[in-house]
């Protein structure tokens, strides 16, 4: 019994794993869409322009979450939780690391007397 | 007798550990995996430098004036493109389709090769035109970043020709199919770091 569940679970990881002809499709036409969708936000000039840096990056994740779904096959599957418990880590630490140094250059550009861009929006003190 | 039960435990226990370690390769994914998110880290360091120093242009030219953004929807279709064809390629290889896999994976390998092809002649007009890595500290971490994945790529490409050569000689076994498999994550992977390359560099570049 215990044998013909691993087998089972065996059988639903490889399922799990490998995708279809039919989600590679999909996952294909809906980077196709987000990619077009990303470049037209910024070269039609129809995107107001306080709008387009939030679309591009709300495409860019939406783009990255459907390719870890359809091409990499990243999902909550038992065979997958190791990977992507490992990917969430990864996020927090990249997150850590970009914000961080944005955060920190940001505040040191705003601090230092430099003629920086910076300094015209900041108070000079 | 004695030995008889010696040889028949050291059987149970070799086949239990043999059993153990026939998980169609995916503690070889799992440490791939980990590799591939370490690589990750590379990529942040870099998209963080480069996102620091993009005004820091010192009177060079900046994004605007340099980048070509129909140019680079070109290299991200052809990057799209090699992804897809490589799922293509895996799905044969799990049907078995031998020849199927290494045809698919030659097609792969072109969409990558156009792709480099592009991004080289790219750089090569950048430098070209005065703009190169010594310009500024903008230059600077701009090449670096895209050409660390650019350098991904070639590493790919050189990866795929191996695969095939392997296909040819070996067919489809274990180490084979496990290979594959971990060169169907990096590839993926690749486009992935690619659409945070165009969206933060380029798009944003423009803006």
């Amino acid at each position: 019994m215990s044998s013909q569940h691993s087998h089972a679970s065996g059988a639903d990881h490889k399922h799990a794993n490998h995708g279809s002809l039919k989600s590679y499709i999909v996952g294909f036409i809906l980077s196709i869409v987000l990619t077009l969708l990303s470049f037209g936000c910024v070269m039609s000039g129809a995107v107001p322009h306080d709008l387009i840096l939030p679309g591009i990056v709300v495409l860019c994740v939406a783009q990255v979450l459907v390719q870890l779904v359809f091409f990499l096959h990243l999902s909550a599957a038992p065979g997958q939780r190791d990977n992507l418990s490992i990917g969430v880590f990864t996020v927090l630490i990249i997150a850590i690391v970009v914000v961080g140094s944005l955060w920190v250059l940001h505040n040191m550009n705003v601090n230092m007397m430099h003629p920086a861009p910076a300094m015209s929006l900041g108070n000079a003190g | 007798m004695s030995s008889s039960t010696i040889t028949a435990t050291h059987d149970t226990v070799s086949h239990g550990v043999d059993h153990e370690h026939h998980d169609d390769g995916s503690k070889t994914l799992l440490g791939f995996w980990i590799y591939l998110m370490s690589d990750c880290l590379i990529f942040s360091a870099l998209f963080a430098t480069f996102a620091v120093l993009s005004n820091a242009t010192v009177g060079g030219p900046n994004g605007k004036e340099l980048f070509d953004l129909s140019y680079v929807l070109g290299e991200t279709m052809l990057l799209l493109v090699s992804s897809f064809t490589f799922g293509v390629a895996m799905l044969n290889m799990h049907a078995g389709h031998r020849n199927k896999v290494i045809g698919w994976l030659f097609i792969t390998f072109l969409f990558g090769a156009a792709f480099v092809a592009m991004e080289i002649h790219e750089f090569a007009h950048l430098i070209h035109e005065g703009a190169g890595p010594d310009r500024s500290a903008f230059l600077s971490s701009y090449f670096t970043l895209v050409g660390t994945h650019g350098l991904h790529v070639t590493c790919g490409l050189i990866w795929i020709v191996v695969m095939m050569d392997m296909i040819r000689r070996y067919g489809l076994n274990d180490a084979v199919t496990r290979r594959l498999s971990c060169l169907s994550l990096f590839w993926h992977f690749l486009d992935v770091v690619w659409i945070c390359v165009f969206t933060i560099v380029y798009l944003r570049g423009v803006l």
